[in-house]
This record gives C-alpha cells, structure tokens and sequence, in this order.
C-alpha cells in the first residue's frame, strides 16, 4: 500500500493528489476487490462483473473509459485518475491555484471533457449527429421509433451547434451546457 | 372522474355501516330471554350475547377494510391527504356516532389490544422486509439518533414543560418533576407505524429512509426503559429516588435494549433450524415464522425486554435462512399475510386513534401545556437533528444534507405507541394523567394530520425552490440524463456502498458455519453450484435466446415499430412518476423534473409553432431511461414488488447482452484478429462473470477457495433479477468438463479465460461449446423464447466455432431442479 502512494501519476496537481488520503486508501481496497484474480490490475471484465453497470445505459461505455487507447489492464493509477474526475469540486480560492500546474481532474472543464469522451467515439473532438444518435439510442427506451430518435438527435445538435457544421464541439457542448450544476451533477461525495 | 360516481355508493356504504354500529350497543343491552318463561322450543333465537365478542371484533375489521376502499375510490383525496388522516377523521365520526348512540365510549384503543395484537406485525413486517444491508451499514448513525436523540427529546421536553409549569403559565396541576420527565419519554419517541404511512406517500432516497424508519424502530428499547423508569419513580414517590436507582436505571438500558436483540436473535435461530426441516409439510410452513416470531415478542415481553427490538432482530435475522429454506409458494404465502396483517393492523390502529379520542371523560384541556408541548417537541427535535447530524457528517462517508434534516425532523411523527403508553398510566400514582391523554392525542392527531399533509408540499417547496426557473434545453435534459447514469455507473464502480471489512468477515462466517446449520442442505448445494456453474449457463442462455430471437426476427424489439399515440402524452396533469421522484435526488437537478413539465405546458400555450419541438421534448421525458436513484423503491407496506423498473432493467440488459454476444461472435469468426479479439473474447467471459454476480439475494459471497470470488454484493438488482434469473438459476446443467463444479480449485479459470492475452489459447475451444456435453437453455429462455422444451432441435446452430454444436440442441429436461432463489425486494 505504501507503494500506492508514491506510485506515479498519483501525486496530481500539487500537494494535494487527484483524491485525498482517505479515499485512496478506500479505492485502493475497491481496487483489490475488483481485482478477482490478484493480478495486480484490473481487465475489462472485472469491471463487467459488477452487476449494476449491466443495467446502466451507458455502462459500457464508461468501461471503455477506462480502458483508454485500446489498454486491456488498468492500473490504480489509472483507476484512479479516470475516479478523480468525480471528486467534488473545492470551494477553495481558486485564485490561489498555480496556473502553471495543470487544471486538477476534477474542474469543471475536465469533468465536461470525460463526458464528451464517452460520447465521442472516433475521438474527432466532435460530436456527430450519428454519434448523438447512438448514444440517444442507448439511452431511450424501446418504444420510441427509429424517425423519433433521428428527429430528437437533429433538434439535440441543432440546438447546441453554433457553427453550423452539424456537429457539436467540445466548446459547443460546454456552452449549451453553462448552465447546469455540473459540479453537483457529476461528483461523488466519498472521494472528498 | 371516477371520483364522482363514487360518493353514492361509498355513502350508502358507510350509512349502512353506522346503522349497524349504532345498533350495536343497543344490541348489547338486549339480553336473550329466549328460553326465559316456560315457551318452549324457540326455533330460532337471538343469541347476541353468544357471539357478541368476536362479532364486534370482526365488525371492525370489515370497516377499517371498507374504509379503505372508500378512501381509495377518489384518487385525488388519496394523493394529497395521507391515509392515516383520513382513517383518523373517520375514527373520530365514527366514535361520535357511537358516542351519540350510547353515552359511552365502549370502543377505545386498549393498550393491551394494541400491545399484543395490533403492534407485533406491524413489527415484523418491518424486520422481515428490512434491507439488511442498508440498515447495518447505516447502524451507527441510526443507533445515536435512536438513543441519544430519543434521550435528548425527553429530557428537553421534560424539562421545559416542568419550567414552564414553575413559572406559572400552565395554572395549577398536580404535577412534578418527575411526572413531566414520564411524560416526556412516552412523547418524545417516533413511531413506526406513522413514520411509515408518511413516508409512503413522500419518496425519499434510501439512506434517509433507513435512518428515519431504522430509528423508530430502535428507539423502543429507550423508550421503554424511560418509561418503567420514571414510573417507577413516580410510584416511589419524587423525593425517595437515589442514585443507586439512576444508575440502574442506566444499567437496565442496556439489559433491556441487549436482551431484547438477544430474544429476537436466539429466536430468528430457532425459526431459521426449523424451516429447515419442514419439507413434508410445506404447506404449515408459514405458520411457522408467525408463530415462532409472535413467541419472541412474547417472551421478550414476559421478560420486561424490549419487545418490538426482539421481534424486529428476529424479522432481521431470520430472512435469509427462512427465506432459503421455505417453498416458493411459502414464500409467497408469508409475504403476502404479512403485508396484510402489518396493513390491516396499522388502518385499525389509526381508526381506533380517532374513535378513542371521543371520550369527554378522559378530557382535560389545559391550552398552555397543549401547545407548549407541541411546540417543544417540535423544536428541540429539529434541534436534536440538526446537532447529531452535525457530528455524523464528520464521520459518515455520504453527508446528511439540509433537506434530509428538514426531511427528518418534520418526519418525526408520534403515534399509536405514545397514546398506547399514555393510557397506561395509573391515575392513582400520575393524578394528572388525563391531561397527559388529551395533550398526547392532539400532538398525535396534529403530528399525522397536519405534518402527514404537509410534509409532501414542503418538500416540494424546498425543492422547487432551489432549482432555476428558465426553459430546459434539450441538451440539458439529454445530457442531465446521461451524467446521472454516469454518476451511479461511477459510484457503483468506485463502491460507493463499499466494501466493508466486517461485512466481509460476516458472510465468512455465515457461510462456514450459520448456513450449514440453518439452511437447508439443498439449498446450500444448489447455491454453490450455481455459482459456479450460473455463469455459464447464462452465455448459452443468452446464446440461444439470442439466436432464437433473431431467427424469429424478434430481436428487433430493439428498435420496434412504432405503436401508435405515442407522442400523445396527456399534457393535462403533470405525471404521477414525476411528481413523486425522490427528494434528494430531485434536489440534485437544477432543472427540477416537476418545473418542467410546468415549463412545457407554457411552452405549449405561448408557441403552438413548433409542436414538433414539443413532441421531442415529451418523448425525451417520457422514454428516457431513469437513473438508478430515482427507480429504486425500498420499502413498503401496502406494495409486494416493483414494477415498472424491472422492464427498464430487462430492456437495457439484453440489449447489453445482446451487444456482448455480437461481439463475440464477431471475435470468434474473425479468430485472425489479435487484440480485438482477446478483448472481446475477455468481455464474454466477464460477462458470464457479471451475470454470475447479479442473482444474489441468497447468494452469499464466495469463499477465498473458489478462485474468483464475488464481492460484488448489489442487493438492488435483486428484485429487478428475480423474476427472470431465477429461472435461470433454476437448473443445473451437466457440464462434464474440467473447468466447473465445486470440484475445481481454480473455478472457472481455465486457461482459455486467462486474462492474459495468449492468443494461442484462443484457438483452443472454449469448453462449454465442445461436445459431448449436454446443455439445457435454462428455463428463462424457455420462457421467453417460446418453445417447449421438446423443440430445442428447431433453435439453428449457433456456430461460434468451427466445431458443431448440435449437442448444445439437444434438449432435456433439467435433471436436477434446486429451488429458485427469488429475492424479494428486501435488498440483502
């Protein structure tokens, strides 16, 4: 476990890592536990055991995540970096931030950026209509006809599209989504 | 609508009724003179007194049960007003009625009725359906508001009112300090009947509600050592109380708390070694746990323990095991009489509150001390709460928010217990205890009523309050939607409920040692076996449902024709399913899902331009998938399963499934193909791993033994599994290679599903496809693939290899059916 600590990628932005102390120790042992076999890392298919993700719309897709770059193990630091995203947003002074450093995982920017990792499969840094598409198809129940969801992923990119090039890009989609609570929405407490 | 024809015939109803009760007392006085004066033979005779007592009591029965059709024939009603006030306000009608009648108040809620008969199933249905797991992981925060926040009540409830009584505001009582401090701990403590009728009705995310039921549950064993103990020193006499009796007091906290448990404990044992031996008489099975659960109330009782901690740890601790052992149809029987009973009981509990109120002997009115007393309770349990949580949220992992604190004192309710425990009271020995009747019947009154009616909308309120009012953009919802299935997708995976050390070192131990004692051996065997062996039968399974389907062209459910009106949503009335979405959850959105609908119906009025825009908004609304914190609904009185999220589960799981199949199909044909393929060919067989993981319910964890070992408990599937896995689980394949069974150290870990990318091995034939094996879809896909069993030879050959697979089509019957572990919707 000391190793853990002092493995790289782990120490983040600054004197405080990408999550505090406790929550390492508390990943650490999730890790472990995921990892059937103690190989040491952990594979796809440990992540496909945990029955929740079955019925998650986008569970697969956040597997993938990750397992960026066609990887096939992950690491803890990598789980960890991927579970930093979510760790709540500070209330501290920002201004105090080194702006040398790099942003820490967790700013709103970066939490925006893994959402638009997941949407965007071919990685052109744009969402597609088709790209919308597949992801309102995941998403939608079985009901609603094919015409519907074309229609819905049409108005979608329309309405977050501002160049007009049918496709939205990441600063589109941070845009159209100024407004949201994305601090909230997309942290987990325990990993304060 | 259906509101309006109802009153005719809910009226006669209940007219009939009250001419029937009013007849009764006069019924009462009639004595039989049948056979009085030399007459004779009598034919027939009025034989009333004969069967007076249990007639009465039926009679009652019927009406609190008639009531409550009554009730439910008008929605609206239903939908603001909490039932229990209204079964309270017909209580009260009815009592004038009989008051009217006959002068006197022959039907009062008798503590000894209710101690006995009406309170013990309603415990035990709380205790039987308890989420285990919620409840100990959330023990320690549930302990300290049951016990310090429960001692805390009293003693600043006591304590003001005997100031206020010093000051001279309340007039001139005969009271003293320890009569307040009595009253004090018989009013300070939440009651789970009426705890829960409210919660119902206000949907709160599930670690609230396990605080909030998990404490009035727990809170007895203070209040009843409160209790004996200031009565007893109000028997003794204020001035003759030592210390030595203080600290016994103390002392019997913990006897009485401990010992209970212990009851319940040792009696859940008894219970569970029982059911194991009841296979020839199945059909006395669910007697068994009623009666046997009953006795440990008893005896707890006889003991002067805590009698509802004894049977709720009894309803606790025996689920598992009786659950295991019983048939399915026992099962199914205790289920449904316990819901009954726990229904039935707690709607007659609440009519008898109000017809017992309609007494004027037990009246005395005293306004200062009425209000003051509501006041106070009310204060210094918002106090109480606000301080313990302050201290919780040091050390809790998930943080109490504000509104959960809202939600938490203003659902302190009192009930039935305090006016059971009031009654009690001697008048010889508390000269004021009319006083304290009155003044506990209208905080009940007032606490199930008018905070019971009003905790929805200030919920609402708060909610509402704190989301932004601005028109919701597509985008927004879309998106809104997605990162609250990342959000749980990353809190399942980061275990936010956790891994848990002494849970772990629990099941150890319960595996070892409990089960082999208290389960039934077939149920043991069936459960080892299944593990290993589940995951396999689940890719043949989905194998052959998959196959099957998309012969028949019925897979392409996945993207169905349209059924007609589908846009046609009503935008008359804002949905039900979003009106009563959770608290916290619907805290969390900015856009609140009830603005919304609001926003739309103005979107409607003022732009009639794009309706089209209209429809995409209502489409979204109303078919995208909800997000695991909205759906899941734990516990309930008046309702046995979930409903509507199992068909969302369903339909996402195939379709992963289905995609998971695709993709090694594909890694199989294109065999050539490196990495891609190892990864695919990983994520079958984590798929079978995943489906292995999700039957749980009974399915405890594994032991180190067993190479892979699951940890991944999530007792929230079980429900939505249930009812299709269980068949899965139901049977037992005859897989004759190395790789399964409980024989195999190494488990499933053969080394064709090593993790490590040996392409060679791919080419080796993974050992549930090689013939000379006899495999029988299970019976989930026998259910849904409609074909008998007998027809397996028309599913087409599946061929993921090059080898053949007729033998995985050639069909028999299961040899072997252990019984099928259908978790309830307790979550384990």
């Amino acid at each position: 476990m000391r190793g853990v600590r002092r493995a790289p990628g782990i120490a983040g932005a600054g004197s405080r890592g990408p999550v505090s102390q406790a929550s390492l120790l508390r990943l650490y042992h999730r890790f472990r536990a995921l990892d059937r076999n103690k190989k040491g890392y952990l594979s796809r298919m440990d992540l496909q055991q945990i029955g929740a993700l079955a019925v998650n719309p986008l569970g697969e897709r956040i597997i993938d995540s990750f397992f960026p770059d066609g990887n096939l193990r992950l690491d803890f630091p990598g789980f960890v970096r991927v579970l930093a995203h979510f760790r709540p947003i500070d209330d501290e002074d920002p201004g105090i931030r080194d702006p040398k450093e790099p942003e820490p995982l967790n700013s709103r920017m970066n939490k925006l950026r893994f959402a638009f990792q997941l949407y965007d499969l071919d990685r052109d840094g744009k969402i597609s209509r088709h790209e919308m598409l597949q992801v309102l198809r995941l998403m939608v129940g079985v009901q609603v006809t094919e015409e519907q969801l074309e229609s819905i992923a049409d108005r979608t990119v329309q309405e977050a599209d501002e160049d007009g090039d049918g496709a939205v890009s990441f600063l589109e989609f941070t845009k159209s989504l100024e407004k949201m609570d994305i601090e909230q929405k997309m942290s987990i407490r325990i990993l304060k | 609508m259906s509101g309006r024809g109802a009153p005719g015939p809910r009226c006669g109803l209940l007219l009939a009724l009250l001419l029937a009760l009013g007849a009764l007392p006069r019924a009462r006085g009639v004595e039989e003179q049948s056979g009085g004066a030399s007459q004779g033979f009598q034919v027939v005779s009025f034989k009333w007194h004969h069967v007076k007592d249990p007639y009465i009591i039926a009679l009652w029965i019927l009406v609190a049960s008639l009531a409550k059709i009554g009730f439910h024939l008008s929605h609206k009603v239903t939908s603001v007003v909490p039932e229990s006030a209204l079964l309270i306000v017909l209580g009260l009608v009815l009592g004038g009625i009989v008051w009217a009648a006959d002068h006197i108040a022959s039907f009062t809620l008798t503590p000894t009725v209710f101690f006995f008969y009406l309170l013990p199933p309603i415990v035990l249905d709380a205790g039987y359906f308890m989420p285990n797991r919620l409840f100990f992981g959330n023990l320690g925060t549930i302990l300290l508001y049951a016990v310090v926040g429960t001692v805390w009540n009293a003693a600043t409830t006591g304590l003001s009112l005997y100031g206020v009584f010093l000051s001279g505001l309340m007039g001139d009582l005969k009271v003293g300090l320890l009569d307040f401090l009595l009253f004090g701990s018989l009013i300070a403590a939440v009651d789970p009947v009426a705890v829960l009728a409210v919660f119902e009705e206000v949907h709160v995310n599930e670690v609230l509600f396990i605080i909030v039921f998990g404490e009035s549950l727990l809170n007895d064993a203070v209040t009843v050592v409160l209790y004996n103990v200031f009565e007893s020193f109000v028997t003794l006499g204020g001035d003759k109380v030592t210390g030595v009796d203080c600290v016994k007091g103390i002392v019997s906290f913990f006897v009485v708390s401990l010992g209970g448990t212990l009851v319940g404990v040792v009696f859940a044992f008894l219970l569970s070694l029982v059911t194991r031996f009841t296979k020839h008489v199945r059909i006395i099975e669910p007697g068994f746990v009623f009666v046997i659960s009953y006795l440990s109330y008893l005896t707890s009782e006889m003991l002067s323990l805590s009698a509802i901690l004894a049977i709720t740890f009894c309803g606790i601790c025996c689920q598992k095991y009786v659950k295991a052992n019983i048939s399915e149809q026992s099962a199914t029987t205790v289920r449904y009489t316990m819901k009954m009973l726990a229904s039935g009981a707690e709607t007659i509990i609440f009519m008898f509150l109000g017809i017992s109120a309609v007494n004027p002997r037990i009246w005395k009115w005293n306004t200062a001390f009425v209000l003051l007393t509501l006041v106070f309770i009310s204060v210094y349990r918002a106090i109480g709460v606000v301080l313990q949580t302050w201290v919780l949220n040091r050390y809790r992992m998930v943080q109490l928010e504000i509104i959960d604190q809202v939600v938490m004192s203003y659902g302190g309710l009192r009930g039935a217990v305090a006016f059971a425990l009031v009654v009690l009271l001697d008048e010889q020995k508390v000269k004021e205890r009319n006083l304290f009747v009155s003044t506990t019947i209208i905080v009940v009154f007032f606490t199930v009523v008018f905070q019971g009616l009003t905790i929805k909308p200030l919920v609402q309120w708060l909610k509402v309050k704190r989301s932004q009012h601005r028109e919701p953009k597509l985008n927004e919802k879309l998106h809104g939607r997605a990162f609250d299935h990342i959000l749980s997708a990353i809190e399942d995976i980061s275990g936010q409920i956790g891994h848990n050390y002494l849970r772990d070192k629990w099941s150890n131990f319960d595996r070892k040692f409990l089960s082999k004692i208290l389960m039934r051996r077939s149920a043991q065997k069936s459960r080892d076996r299944i593990l290993n062996v589940f995951h396999e039968l689940n890719l043949k399974d989905a194998i052959s449902y998959v196959a099957e389907g998309e012969r028949r062209g019925s897979l392409a459910f996945i993207r169905s024709p349209s059924t007609d009106n589908m846009v046609n949503v009503d935008f008359s009335t804002p949905r039900p399913s979003t009106v009563e979405a959770s608290v916290s959850y619907l805290l969390r959105e900015n856009v609140s899902a009830v603005c919304l609908d609001m926003q739309s119906l103005e979107q409607r009025r003022r732009s009639i331009r794009d309706t089209e825009d209209m429809a995409t908004h209502h489409t979204l609304q109303q078919y995208l998938y909800k997000p695991r914190q909205e759906y899941k609904h734990l516990y309930s009185r008046h309702e046995l399963t979930p409903n509507e999220d199992e068909k969302q589960d369903k339909e996402i799981f195939h379709r992963t499934m289905r995609k998971r199949l695709e993709s090694f199909k594909s890694a199989k044909l294109g065999i050539n193909q490196n990495k891609k393929a190892a990864k695919l060919y990983k994520r079958e067989r984590a798929q079978k791993r995943r489906n292995s993981s999700i039957p749980n319910g009974k399915l405890p964890m594994e032991s180190p033994v067993h190479n892979f070992t699951i940890k991944e408990k999530d007792p929230e599937e079980a429900p939505d599994y249930g009812a299709e896995m269980g068949g899965g689980i139901e049977f037992l394949a005859n897989v004759t290679q190395d790789t399964t069974a409980t024989d195999s150290p190494s488990g499933i870990d053969n080394p064709v599903f090593s993790p490590d990318e040996d392409l060679s091995t791919l080419s080796r034939v993974p050992p549930w496809l090689s013939p000379g094996e006899t495999v029988v879809p299970s019976q989930r896909a026998r259910v849904q693939i409609p074909c008998s069993p007998g027809n397996f030879h028309r599913l087409a050959p599946f061929r993921l290899s090059s080898k053949s697979v007729d033998s995985f089509l050639q069909a028999d019957a299961p040899e072997e059916q252990p019984r099928t572990t259908l978790p309830e919707s307790t979550h384990m």
